[in-house]
């Protein structure tokens, strides 16, 4: 069936030509990392991590890493404990309208991102809460509930209700269900809502950009203003840890899943 | 018994989250939406602005062309895209999906700045052009239309093949077999049996790209010029520039509108939701 006619043909080019395009600006980046040039030139001339010194020596640059990890761990924890409550809240209790607290819950990840930062930025100039770091939490883990909420209740829905059941026949409390049938059935989402979290407050650009001050500036914001100024192979090194870490959070998030397939096989 | 107990001692649960969201999100957006109408006093002078200066409707219209046209470019790129992957064998398959899903974890900065080191007048691709004698100035990349297009395409990739993908996937064969054997041509096999059953794919993917591209940000502000101020630049500038609460607000309940208005009609059109969990 499948013949090399024109169409397959330019199918075949056109797929070849998207490829490229998702990778190769990306591998550059990882490439100009490494570069000993004193400025972007490619190919580099030789191999360096000057760059990535000069990220871990530069306190502009420590200052905005140690904001960013600040705002992230906090963020990460509430988010993951609010939205795991709130999913059981929404699948496992008699809360009438669930279909419309689950939208609401979903809206910051509906509503364009640039409305709810001028928004928060409005009412966190007013609540004092403008260019703080709690600011940020807040504002961040407000951003990621959606993703953990949505992971969270896609997985509660696959949990075998009967195992619920036998348990609950068998004499064990709501509590002692939950915490020995349900969570561990759970436990590869909730991780996985967790790194969800971490990597979009660490990536977050356009709410930070606006409730973030000079004194307390996370990474992201640091690198938007450098790379208005100009490109700076340093921004090179700090996105190719960026896009590591996301990697890494990826691989994690996969090994999750792939444990929570063991219980199934037996 | 476990039900009914457990059930109602969970629904308190929701409470966390609920107050974060309604603090945190629903109030202050439902504030800023009140400074429309209200600042720097009530009227709707603020619409007034936005819908009489030519200014003002040159950046709606821009927004709008660069959603279209991002929303066109994926369309292109990502209909062969999803194709090849669902008739791929298994490791080309994952391969593809790699590739459409690597960029899609990787933050719009990252991606954006990679962009800016390529496009630049003295970038790599200018150099490159240059070094094989295909042009001998070079050309003009970014700060431009093209390069807004570039840099979002790639960006909303993932948003269309998804979509696209989950819809192929589902369809049989047959339908394609059955019109070759009663003599349609491939070309008309395609048009009148195929296409029409990837329409589902087609109008959520291209929703999902335009809507999400209407209120993009930081891709246009990094890589247009000063033709392609989109909306959301518009309502950054007006805030943190000149503090114009009362237009910006105006300008945010436009695209809240607008967004909401092109999901509804879809979603009645169509019948289709935004399948955005792929």
């Amino acid at each position: 069936m499948d013949r090399v006619s024109p169409w397959n043909l330019l199918r075949g080019v056109i797929c070849a030509l998207v490829v490229v395009y998702m990778i190769v600006p990306l591998a550059i980046i990882l490439i100009i990392s490494f570069s000993a040039a004193q400025f972007l030139s490619f190919p580099p001339p030789g191999f360096s991590l000057q760059w990535y010194d000069k990220f871990f020596t530069d306190p502009a640059w420590l200052r905005a890493l140690n904001i960013s990890v600040q705002v992230m761990i906090p963020t990460a924890i509430l988010s993951t404990l609010a939205g795991t409550a709130a999913a059981l809240a929404l699948s496992r209790s008699t809360l009438p309208g669930t279909a419309f607290i689950q939208g609401i819950l979903m809206a910051p990840l509906v509503v364009p991102v640039i409305i709810t930062a001028a928004a928060i930025f409005g009412v966190f100039r007013i609540w004092g809460l403008y260019g703080t770091v709690p600011g940020l939490v807040l504002a961040h883990t407000v951003l990621t509930i959606p993703y953990v909420l949505s992971t969270v209740v896609t997985a509660l829905g696959l949990v075998d209700r009967r195992l619920e059941d036998a348990a609950e026949n068998l004499g064990a409390r709501p509590f002692t269900i939950f915490r020995r049938i349900t969570l561990p059935l759970i436990m590869p989402a909730v991780l996985s809502g967790l790194l969800f979290a971490m990597v979009i407050s660490f990536d977050e650009l356009v709410v930070t950009l606006f409730i973030s001050t000079p004194t307390v500036r996370p990474v992201t914001v640091q690198m938007w203003s450098n790379i208005r100024g100009s490109v700076d192979p340093t921004i090179a090194a700090i996105a190719t840890l960026l896009f590591l870490f996301s990697l890494l959070a990826l691989l994690l998030e996969g090994l999750a899943r792939r444990k929570s397939n063991q219980p199934r096989a037996f | 018994m476990f039900a009914k107990l457990a059930r109602d001692r969970f629904a308190w649960l929701v409470l966390p989250a609920g107050i974060l969201i309604l603090a945190v999100f629903a109030y202050p957006v439902f504030w800023l939406l009140v400074r429309s109408f209200s600042d720097p006093s009530w009227g709707l002078q603020n619409y007034e602005t936005v819908f009489a200066k030519v200014i003002y409707l040159k950046v709606l219209w821009n927004t709008v062309a660069i959603a279209g046209a991002t929303t066109i470019g994926a369309l292109l790129l990502g209909f062969p895209m999803a194709y090849s992957m669902v008739h791929a064998p298994p490791l080309m398959r994952k391969l593809l999906v790699f590739v459409v899903l690597i960029p899609f974890w990787t933050s719009i900065l990252v991606r954006t700045f990679a962009w800016m080191v390529l496009l630049q007048p003295n970038g790599l691709l200018n150099d490159m052009l240059i070094g094989i004698g295909f042009i001998e100035t070079p050309a003009k990349f970014m700060f431009n239309r093209t390069g807004v297009l570039i840099g979002m395409i790639q960006i909303m990739l993932p948003f269309m093949v998804f979509p696209l993908f989950s819809v192929m996937t589902r369809i049989d064969h047959a339908y394609v077999q059955a019109a070759a054997n009663l003599g349609a041509t491939p070309v008309k096999g395609f048009l009148r049996v195929y296409l029409p059953l990837c329409l589902p794919g087609i109008v959520t993917g291209s929703m999902l790209v335009f809507i999400i591209s209407l209120g993009y940000f930081i891709t246009p502000a990094l890589l247009g010029g000063r033709k392609d101020v989109m909306i959301a630049q518009l309502i950054q500038q007006q805030i943190s520039d000149f503090g114009n609460w009362g237009l910006s607000s105006a300008l945010a309940v436009v695209l809240l509108i607008g967004t909401g208005l092109i999901f509804a009609v879809v979603h009645k059109v169509f019948k289709v939701g935004p399948d955005a969990r792929f």
